[in-house]
């Protein structure tokens, strides 16, 4: 009853808690931006964002101060690659949004689909992922559409950067989609970024972003460019007039196109393609084979979305998979994340952070390439942030940057910590889940009077 | 009535033996031929092993003991002693543990490395004979490729010294599973556990219904499953009452039929089930099922519902295999809680950590570590010896091989890891694995990291994985 209550106060008070200022005092703080962790560290979250955290961080008057000694203090983890929200459970056709076998494919974007209500979200809450990036998953063409940034809350609105990219699948599974064939994916998608250009000549020239705003945001405001439909098109095209309309902001790199490849040459390709196309934003995802053509890839200044622990040869184009991919393409300068890609994306982010936790592990295992604890923390907060132009806004601790903020019973990277306090937006959350909840009404098996369906 | 009934056909048939007998002319009954009951026999040695005496180390024995500054020694294949202060004989490979731990080898209860090995194409899709929902006829040994190069990642990676591989869930019986020793080998006949009775899969829920609903067959329903599961037992106990009056008495040979022979190897106690069953009253359904056909389950598997009826399987004596934190990929896993397997443990049950995954079973002790961490959150004591025997002793229990592995006791098979940490942090790795006292991987040593023949040749052969 009482944990209901609080619950509806949360809801209803969501709007004035953002406008508290809330500072966290005593903890190990690790801001998430590679540094390594600071000791008896302050954080302070006013109106919603970072005002500041480190060391000798004064608590401002009439702040609420929660205690955190003994325990850790980072910014919430950001899923670097997931389906969270498009499913309450994956096995239930009715009850998942990822792919569609409907006419559009670009078009279409995830935003309307995600259900914040969705248990998976919950879970991950509760387990401290703030944010995720969350991609559509393909249907009937290379084009998945558009994906978004979500955060975790309580609240009515899940998405913060609806469009933020558009997705495509360049390995095999782009090959399947294409009709069995790596060559017609590559034709299909040249075919289709000629069809936007054609329909996009005479807008505006894509907005330019400048050094200075590294993480400025051209975001597309309207998916559907809505003049474009009047415009002609010549006979001989195979998109849907929707699906050119939404490739033409990737093709002015208005948006980023993320394109899914593992093996070596699909990453070349990948590379080429953006020599070929400089206006495209390209971010790589998967790259289980990404530290055999490590330099390259660093040159082309490509960012990365990895899986962390993918070592298999579960396919002819992850030959080559280790977990040291990440830390050799590190090593090597390239721009590296964590993602859980196509690693039960729709649920299980909150992994994020052992896979991070396993990746500090391989730093004492001979010929292995790992990570410093700083970085892994970086690899599941500010490095998905950055991949996806965001590292202003979320995935640190550095002033500014909205208020995620968890407190850890301990080592977040090691898998005896839990979160337990989670601040999305500076408003702290509820942790309760449907999991827990069912723990407490079985824990106990004693028989009562009544059975268990009366107990809560 | 149906005794009486019986009885007397018995009496009939007795006096039928005996007329026959009485005729000079009919030769007597042939005496029962034997068929052989392991036909596809274990030629696994144990390679050979330096003896090692592992010192100062933190041991949890696999058994919920637990020696701070501890030694174990192994030589000729076995765990010889284990205790503080141990000496050596000359010879003896001396490994200095400090800061170090020391368990028996991981055993994973569930696995399908081999049955669906990587990579994953059609051409490897060898665990699931989808074409009938009983085909307790099938072995997973037959299915099994050595060269699944997810074998070396359980080893170096997981610590992973027994598997268990199983058919797959695709229907109510799978078929027979086989439990291996995790040694690189030619054929499976070279990894096969000697002396390891063999399990029968059975499945229950979502899994048969939906295959065979989907093809317009029998069973489309939960009680669908039911139904074809208690007929096929029926079938099954009527062929064994054929076998055994034979072997007892000899006569006519009945036909041999590969099914009902595993159904008559459970009904007899010498296979052991292994029930793929996610949900509590479906648990407790399959319970009551084996009393009526007279069987008795090992362990139920996936049991992502064991913590609504813990009490049950404590009663019955009845293994759940659990994962940690696995939810949400189905409708029978919704209800999947981090607290399950402490749960299970805490009502006294055999609790077991297990994979079913090529890439879990690489972090079982993680898993373990979970599933340790959501206990005492909960507010249970739960130590890391006792928490170690849910990779180790309750699996070998669940399979049958607790007298010849799953603890560091002395004489049985020093299947034993050498953990670089504390053996439950995602910060820990195996630094050496030795298998019946031979060292199979060695962090430390390049040359002592099992390469598949699939990935000789390959971009990344021999690489750290």
């Amino acid at each position: 009853m009482s944990r209901k209550l609080l619950l509806a106060a949360l809801l209803l008070s969501a709007a004035p808690a953002s406008a508290q200022t809330i500072a966290i005092v005593r903890g190990t703080v690790a801001i998430g931006d590679g540094s390594a962790p600071i000791p008896g560290g302050t954080v302070v979250v006013h109106d919603g964002r970072v005002v500041a955290a480190g060391a000798n961080v004064a608590v401002p008057a009439g702040a609420r101060v929660i205690d955190a000694a003994g325990k850790w203090v980072t910014p919430g983890i950001v899923a670097g690659f997931s389906r969270l929200g498009l499913t309450d459970v994956d096995g239930v056709d009715q009850a998942t949004d990822i792919s569609s076998d409907g006419p559009f494919s670009a078009a279409l974007d995830i935003a309307p689909a995600i259900n914040p209500n969705a248990q998976p979200v919950a879970v991950n809450r509760a387990d401290g992922v703030t944010r995720a990036i969350v991609a559509p998953g393909v249907g009937k063409s290379i084009f998945a559409g558009q994906g978004a940034l979500i955060d975790t809350a309580v609240d009515r609105d899940p998405v913060t950067r609806p469009r933020l990219f558009q997705y495509v699948e360049l390995g095999e599974q782009g090959a399947e989609q294409a009709g069995g064939s790596r060559a017609a994916a590559h034709v299909l998608l040249r075919n289709a970024l000629r069809e936007a250009s054609e329909l996009g000549r005479g807008l505006p020239a894509a907005v330019t972003r400048t050094p200075s705003q590294p993480d400025s945001q051209p975001v597309v405001r309207n998916p559907n460019e809505s003049r474009l439909y009047d415009a002609r098109r010549s006979q001989d095209v195979l998109l849907t007039r929707f699906d050119a309309a939404a490739l033409v902001p990737v093709l002015q790199g208005r948006q980023i196109l993320m394109i899914h490849a593992e093996r070596a040459a699909d990453i070349r390709q990948v590379i080429a393609l953006s020599r070929e196309f400089p206006r495209l934003r390209i971010v790589l995802v998967g790259a289980d084979e990404g530290w055999t053509v490590a330099p390259e890839l660093a040159r082309s200044g490509i960012p990365v979305i990895a899986s962390a622990l993918s070592d298999l040869p579960a396919a002819f184009e992850t030959i080559a998979a280790t977990q040291s991919n990440i830390g050799r393409m590190r090593a090597a300068g390239v721009k590296v994340a964590i993602g859980t890609i196509n690693d039960d994306d729709t649920r299980m982010a909150f992994r994020a952070r052992e896979y991070a936790g396993n990746l500090v592990a391989l730093a004492k295992l001979p010929g292995a390439a790992g990570l410093s604890w700083g970085e892994a923390l970086a690899m599941v907060t500010s490095r998905p942030a950055e991949a996806v132009g965001l590292g202003g806004e979320i995935g640190s601790l550095q002033p500014g940057r909205r208020g995620d903020v968890v407190i850890w019973s301990a080592d977040p990277l090691d898998n005896m910590a839990a979160a337990e306090t989670v601040l999305i937006d500076g408003v702290e959350q509820p942790l309760v889940t449907r999991q827990t909840r069912l723990k407490e009404r079985y824990q106990d098996l004693t028989p009562g009077v009544l059975p268990p369906a009366y107990r809560r | 009535m149906r005794n009486v009934k019986a009885r007397g056909l018995g009496l009939v048939a007795a006096l039928a033996a005996s007329l026959l007998a009485g005729c000079a002319t009919t030769p007597a009954s042939e005496p029962p031929v034997k068929f052989n009951h392991d036909p596809y026999p274990s030629t696994y040695r144990p390679y050979p092993g330096a003896p090692a005496l592992l010192k100062n180390a933190t041991i949890l024995d696999g058994n919920g003991g637990r020696i701070d500054g501890g030694d174990v020694l192994i030589a000729d294949g076995k765990v010889q002693a284990i205790g503080r202060g141990l000496s050596a004989p000359a010879g003896t490979v001396i490994v200095d543990g400090t800061g170090k731990y020391v368990t028996p080898g991981v055993i994973d209860i569930h696995s399908h490395l081999g049955d669906y090995p990587s990579p994953a194409v059609a051409a490897h899709d060898d665990g699931n004979e989808a074409t009938a929902p009983a085909r307790p006829e099938v072995w997973a040994e037959h299915s099994v490729w050595p060269q699944d190069p997810g074998f070396s990642r359980a080893l170096a990676n997981g610590g992973v010294t027994t598997l268990q591989i199983l058919p797959g869930s695709a229907n109510l019986f799978g078929g027979r599973s086989v439990v291996l020793k995790n040694v690189p080998a030619r054929t499976v006949q070279g990894m096969k556990f000697p002396g390891a009775p063999y399990g029968l899969k059975m499945a229950c829920g979502e899994n048969p219904k939906r295959v065979y609903g989907s093809k317009g067959q029998m069973p489309s329903t939960r009680m669908g499953n039911i139904a074809v599961t208690r007929q096929t037992w029926l079938n099954a106990q009527a062929y064994k009452r054929k076998w055994d009056a034979y072997e007892a008495k000899g006569g006519e040979m009945p036909e041999r039929d590969l099914a009902m022979d595993t159904l008559r190897g459970v009904l007899a106690g010498e296979i052991l089930v292994q029930n793929h069953c996610y949900r509590a009253d479906e648990m407790a359904i399959m319970i009551d099922l084996s009393h009526e056909m007279g069987y008795k389950i090992s362990a139920f598997h996936h049991a992502v519902e064991a913590y609504k009826v813990a009490d049950l399987l404590q009663r019955e004596g009845i293994c759940a295999a659990m994962w940690a934190d696995w939810y949400g990929f189905k409708m029978e896993s919704y209800d999947a809680i981090r607290e399950n397997i402490a749960l299970v443990d805490k009502a006294g049950a055999c609790a077991i950590v297990h994979s079913d995954d090529p890439n879990g079973i690489q972090r079982l002790y993680q898993e373990a570590g979970k599933a340790l961490a959501a206990g005492r959150r909960a507010g249970m004591a739960i130590s890391e010896e006792h928490a170690w025997t849910w990779l180790s002793a309750n699996p070998a229990k669940a399979l049958h091989i607790f007298d010849k592995t799953g603890s560091l006791t002395p004489g049985k098979d020093a299947d034993v890891v050498l953990w670089n940490g504390n053996p439950f942090s995602t910060y820990t790795r195996p630094e050496r694995v030795w298998i019946d006292g031979a060292l199979m991987y060695d962090a430390n040593n390049p040359r002592l990291r099992p390469v598949s023949d699939f990935e000789l040749g390959q971009p990344g052969e021999g690489d750290v994985k």
